[in-house]
């Protein structure tokens, strides 16, 4: 067997493969917090409930409508998302006037009602998620083994933060929404709603959550604390990155998952708080993060 | 600045009393709480920081006092000084790094340090992971005054309660006090004053670290017991909870809140998941409708600061 720095090439592509699983995640997640903050402002704490709501949502989908994935892939975020509209609509707006930190109290708590409510529903224990019959099976690289429906998750993930680049940066829409980023109340003379526009980009934000839970329910369980831990990594995720860019949050959530992916490799005991100490790392070096600008 | 010290000896009386009302236990679960929501409070309500990770200095002052009561055999004055001396350093280390950023990220930050924080726990031998450290002596104070007697042992309590709460009172009545309310209400003034904010802040977060491990170093010889739920980020948030309830930037409020929330975790333990939707709904209720809190709307009423 080949190996590379005294590590078989197989678990290092192993692993490698699932710091990719991981940084995909950790990119859809950290696009969606990016993209709510950049407008409103705020920290969308709920946004690990979200993701979990993504995954119950396909798993009901599958057990009470018998609709497979490809269905939950579309129905999820819209449902999600909707969820995520009536929120901003009956409590974070009235919040926008007051200290950013509201914000964050407000969408915690939510966090916790969401969880508790799943818990007292489900207990802890996680529900397994079939994966979709077109993507079962796997094909041989050469060097590896390569699951379907893992190559799809990256693909897709990498897919969709691309097309939200796209639409961010390079479309009209896009253009409004940067703008009203930028000095909301002159858009908003210029005839453009903007409470609308906010309303819709928290629900798109959410929607990318759920999208992300619906996509992790086949390969983690679905449970109603899989997005409890995980927005903390991608909090730190989000320090590391800086939330200036929409293509900076994307790489780092790809690259840090990568590195995660690594640290199991050389040092498993580390592979938890890797993330973290490279946030503290960043933090001495460049406060702003990687990709940010400091206000 | 009277009916504040009128507050204060009422409030000294009713837990000196309580005792011989209420089970003392409980009663020293919410004083340690308490002290730990005032140390909080000194940093969001006076310094306009939100830390969302204090739970790593209740933690690891827990962690370290049990540690060197059980197996050093250190007497519990030694314990919780050197337990709160280990939250003071954690505090240094932690505030230079989350003190570069501000507002959100500094919520952010705290909670990932702290996380960091609480796998180190999980996988540190000396912790014994999911069990802890049980059965920690509570010892002689002093060599002499044994805290194994429960009406000793709440006293004691009450005295390191009251004294951290006073430290506390004298902080923010100081010059120091004032400087830190100026940056929370507006930093660029308090800069263009000539004031360093930056230092100010770093050292209200230090100060409110080692107040908070102390809170943690107690609650460890009282529970006789170190573990995992005091370095979890759900403590984290508890504290932050008790805080708002009880009113931010009030100098009773922590105390009020740590009560309410402690009363109602007591009442609701048997429910399991029904803990975190009631306190869930209360952030909700709080942000929204109840921001001054159950001490700020008292003190709104009677025009006074409490």
């Amino acid at each position: 067997m080949t190996e590379i720095f005294g590590v078989p090439t197989q678990a290092l592509f192993g692993q490698l493969l699932i710091g990719l699983i991981n940084g995909s995640f950790y990119a859809l997640l950290s696009l969606g917090l990016a993209v709510i903050f950049g407008l409103l402002n705020i920290i969308n704490f709920t946004h690990g409930a979200q993701y979990m709501l993504g995954a119950f949502c396909a798993y009901f989908l599958l057990h009470k409508l018998g609709l497979g994935y490809w269905w939950s892939l579309a129905i999820a975020p819209l449902a999600v998302g909707a969820f995520g509209v009536l929120i901003e609509r009956t409590m974070l707006k009235q919040l926008y006037k007051l200290d950013h930190l509201y914000g964050l109290l407000l969408t915690f708590g939510l966090a916790l009602i969401i969880q508790g409510i799943f818990r007292h529903e489900f207990g802890s224990s996680g529900l397994p998620y079939p994966i979709p019959q077109e993507l079962t099976g796997s094909r041989n690289l050469g060097f590896m083994f390569l699951p379907n429906y893992r190559a799809w998750v990256i693909v897709a993930s990498l897919v969709v933060c691309i097309g939200t680049w796209f639409v961010i940066e390079r479309t009209k829409l896009g253009a409004y929404l940067r703008a009203a980023t930028e000095n909301p109340a002159l858009v908003q003379a210029f005839g453009i709603n903007v409470p609308r526009m906010i309303t819709l980009t928290y629900g798109f934000g959410v929607a990318l959550a759920a999208l992300a839970g619906v996509m992790a329910a086949p390969i983690y369980q679905v449970s109603p604390q899989m997005g409890a831990d995980l927005i903390i990594v991608v909090f730190a995720v989000v320090v590391i990155g800086g939330m200036g860019s929409i293509m900076g949050s994307v790489l780092t959530g790809f690259g840090l998952g990568i590195v995660e992916g690594l640290t199991k490799v050389f040092y498993p005991e580390a592979s938890n708080t890797v993330i973290f100490i490279i946030m503290a790392i960043v933090l001495l070096i460049k406060p702003a993060g990687l990709f940010g600008t400091q206000k | 600045m009277r009916h504040q010290k009128i507050a204060l000896l009422v409030m000294l009386a009713i837990f000196a009393a309580a005792p011989l009302v209420v089970y003392p236990v409980f009663m020293m679960k919410v004083m340690c709480f308490a002290l730990f929501a005032c140390a909080f409070n000194l940093l969001i309500g006076f310094g306009g920081l939100l830390s969302f990770g204090h739970a790593m200095f209740l933690g690891t002052a827990g962690y370290i006092t049990a540690h060197a009561a059980k197996e050093w055999g250190f007497p519990p004055e030694l314990a919780i000084l050197l337990g709160t001396g280990a939250a003071f350093l954690l505090g240094v280390i932690t505030g230079l790094l989350a003190i570069r950023r501000q507002g959100i990220y500094f919520a952010m930050i705290t909670l990932a340090l702290a996380q960091m924080i609480y796998f180190f726990y999980l996988q540190a031998p000396f912790t014994h992971g999911e069990d802890g450290i049980q059965s920690v002596p509570r010892g002689k104070l002093f060599g002499f005054i044994d805290l194994g007697n429960i009406m000793t042992m709440y006293y004691t309590v009450l005295v390191i309660f009251f004294a951290g709460f006073l430290l506390i009172w004298r902080t923010i009545h100081s010059p120091f006090g004032q400087v830190l309310k100026a940056i929370r209400e507006n930093e660029q003034r308090a800069i263009s004053l000539g004031y360093d904010t930056t230092h100010y802040k770093f050292q209200a977060y230090v100060l409110s670290a080692t107040l908070a491990g102390l809170a943690g170093a107690t609650k460890a010889i009282v529970f006789q017991l170190a573990s995992l739920t005091d370095v979890h980020w759900t403590m984290s948030g508890e504290v932050v909870l008790m805080t708002l309830l009880g009113g931010l930037g009030t100098i009773f409020g922590p105390v009020v809140g740590a009560l309410i929330i402690i009363t109602m975790e007591n009442y609701l333990a048997q429910l399991g998941a029904w803990v975190t939707i009631v306190q869930g709904a209360i952030f909700v209720v709080c942000v929204l409708t109840f921001r001054r809190g159950v001490v700020g709307e008292i003190a709104h009423f009677l025009k006074k600061p409490l």
